[in-house]
């Protein structure tokens, strides 16, 4: 036991981290859009605070674990140092340990002024995960799930869908960990792990591929294989690595791929000197190619579904510059859906319609540099989301509250995440030249994608 | 025939100008509380002011060195194979946004027009490019759209459809490295490559 001295100086060590942390946030929501209203105001203390108990062997899982409840926005999150490390720090018998832990000593994380205590218990065939309320001094929730080692290839997903139980068992709502995003970065496609982690190549270094689009059950993903000025429709197996071509799109160039909810269709747009035109096509049957739009002398592009699979949001010269329209799926009822005025509005691309169907995420440019804008569909009305740097091409996150978006404000182009309710960002890759970010849906529990 | 030809240019040289016309108009809005004397205010519109004409002005300089470089080879003549090859293959460009011929270019392609009409073996593929501006997805079907603008000219000067392909690179394949306007006004552009028939080129008589 320690004494009460060094606990008070742990107490107020918990508190400076609690208080830096908020302060950083508050920073970051100014400094990179000052301006710029989002959501709710982050306000510090308003969140519920999570600390991961220590436990002994699984220190890499925890980290993981720490990280993606911190990632989802929803908590603040205590981090307990460890061994020198300055920080707060847990006398040995809150510490849980051994086949037979000790019961958890609430009193003394209440100290931390922590409302959650996630404990992960590992065990031969996985582990027990606890949600407690410490505040409560109760389990909240527990469960048996499954963790392989390390070494394993569905380790780190794993560990991912672990936290996002997690954040359900705490907020309702499972967090956005057991995900992937693809984008584009030298001409390849890569996915990575939506912490930023587990980085890898997706299509060979002999193929020029752009546009990225993931199957819903995150199984598959769709990009334009571009040749010479020319592009198909490439559906690829991320399981067994099959790839597919579109029917149809093996002349003239297709571009713009994206998935219907239904998971076989797929609708894009095809280049070729009548102008660009939006198509769908049965993919998994490989038939049934349907022209959605007759252009003429407008180009149609970027279609997007929503959720229920009824509409298809996309991009539409018909007014001049690229603005945003919306059609039923067979094309009918084609009307404006993001208003714009003419002869003043920047052109607007790269719709994406979000998962909860309320809204669809553009870029538009002001001033000649794209920025983010998000359309509420019922009010039909438009918020601008960034102003510093470019930023563009943004893909919604399951919880449609999370976007990733291609951003210069760090002097390359790369990938960001926003939280559209606070306002805060983080930085998901650093590798410099990324563009057209894809994010997948949550990842079910088999091993999507985890093949190399 | 010869009476919707020049209707056609003339519909061209409109929509150039209403291009140049939109391009000349001030982008950003006047400042409307002049009388609140705000220093940051009227040094922040300078500053956008004085970009703006930094920015016509480049406008301007690079458009008279595409005339100067189109009259030069409209000069040189057609008087051998390579420079035949040389006239076939000149670039056009296109302003920011824009898909249509500009005026500056109609001279370089009427050669190339005159040329077909005299070799009617040689093929082309034309390829329309986009600075790194605009959306990259947007930018392959603008790309496109500029080849198709090329091919649609030369068909209307009367060469056959059929013998002209159209591709698109979007910003894939830019010129010019840099991030600069300078940069951004020769990326934007169409090529044009003979994909058959370029042997035992003539000149128009």
């Amino acid at each position: 036991m320690r004494t009460g001295a060094s606990w008070a100086a742990a107490f107020v060590a918990a508190l400076a981290i609690t208080w830096s942390a908020a302060l950083q946030a508050q920073d970051t929501t100014h400094t990179i859009d000052q301006g710029v209203r989002v959501g709710i105001t982050y306000t510090a203390g308003v969140r519920p605070s999570i600390v991961v108990l220590p436990a002994r062997g699984i220190d890499s899982a925890l980290a993981i674990l720490s990280r993606d409840l911190d990632n989802s926005d929803r908590f603040e999150v205590i981090n307990l140092a460890q061994g020198d490390a300055a920080g707060p720090k847990l006398p040995s018998a809150a510490w849980n340990s051994g086949p037979n832990p000790t019961p958890i000593n609430y009193s003394l994380y209440r100290t931390l002024g922590a409302d959650y205590g996630v404990e992960v218990v590992p065990d031969q065939s996985g582990a027990v995960v606890r949600l407690h309320d410490l505040k409560a001094g109760a389990v909240r929730r527990e469960q048996k799930m499954t963790l392989p080692t390390p070494d394993t290839p569905d380790f780190r997903m794993s560990v991912h869908r672990m936290a996002d139980e997690v954040v359900r068992w705490a907020t309702g709502t499972p967090g956005i960990a057991a995900t992937r995003v693809a984008y584009v970065a030298n001409k390849r496609v890569y996915r990575v792990d939506g912490d930023g982690a587990d980085l890898v190549a997706v299509t060979p270094s002999t193929d020029e591929a752009l546009s990225p689009a993931w199957s819903p059950d995150g199984q598959r993903l769709a990009y334009t294989q571009f040749v010479g000025g020319h592009g198909a429709i490439v559906v690829v197996s991320l399981g067994s690595g099959a790839r597919t071509t579109v029917p149809t799109t093996n002349r003239d160039l297709n571009i713009t791929p994206s998935f219907a909810p239904d998971g076989k269709t797929l609708a894009f747009a095809r280049s070729n000197e009548d102008g660009t035109d939006i198509y769908s096509a049965d993919v998994l049957a490989g038939c049934c190619v349907q022209r959605l739009t007759v252009g003429r002398f407008a180009d149609n592009l970027s279609p997007t579904y929503s959720p229920d699979g009824r509409r298809i949001a996309f991009v539409s010269t018909r007014a001049g510059l690229p603005q945003i329209y919306v059609m039923a799926a067979d094309g009918t009822d084609q009307e404006l859906l993001a208003p714009f005025d003419y002869g003043v509005t920047g052109s607007s691309n790269a719709p994406e319609w979000s998962p909860d169907g309320a809204s669809v995420i553009f870029h538009r440019e002001v001033s000649r540099s794209p920025q983010l804008f998000v359309l509420d569909i019922a009010s039909h009305r438009v918020r601008q989301l960034t102003s510093a740097g470019r930023n563009e091409d943004a893909t919604w996150a399951p919880d449609g509250r999370h976007l990733a978006f291609v951003s210069d404000r760090s002097g390359r182009k790369q990938l960001w995440i926003i939280d559209t309710e606070t306002g805060r960002i983080r930085q998901l890759t650093f590798a410099g030249g990324v563009r057209l970010p894809a994010w997948s849906r949550r990842l079910a529990g088999t091993a999507a994608g985890s093949t190399q | 025939m010869a009476m919707s030809s020049r209707a056609l240019s003339l519909l061209f040289a409109v929509s150039v100008i209403a291009a140049c016309g939109g391009k000349a108009a001030p982008e950003q809005p006047a400042p409307s509380g002049t009388t609140n004397s705000d220093a940051a205010t009227r040094a922040r519109q300078d500053s956008i002011d004085a970009a703006n004409r930094a920015r016509a002005e480049a406008d301007a300089r690079d458009r008279a060195d595409r005339d100067r470089m189109a009259r030069e080879a409209a000069d040189r003549g057609a008087h051998d194979r390579g420079s035949v090859l040389e006239q076939l293959a000149t670039m056009i460009h296109f302003d920011y946004d824009k898909a249509d011929v500009q005026e500056a270019d109609n001279q370089v392609l009427d050669l190339k027009a005159g040329i077909l009409s005299a070799n009617p073996a040689v093929r082309l593929r034309v390829s329309g490019h986009a600075d790194e501006r605009g959306s990259d997805e947007y930018n392959l079907a603008i790309g496109n759209r500029r080849a198709a603008a090329a091919k649609r000219y030369l068909v209307n000067k009367g060469v056959d459809a059929a013998r002209i392909e159209v591709i698109s690179y979007g910003e894939e394949r830019p010129l010019d490295p840099g991030h600069d306007e300078a940069a951004y006004t020769k990326n934007r552009r169409a090529e044009f490559e003979v994909i058959a028939g370029g042997d035992n080129l003539v000149a128009p008589r």
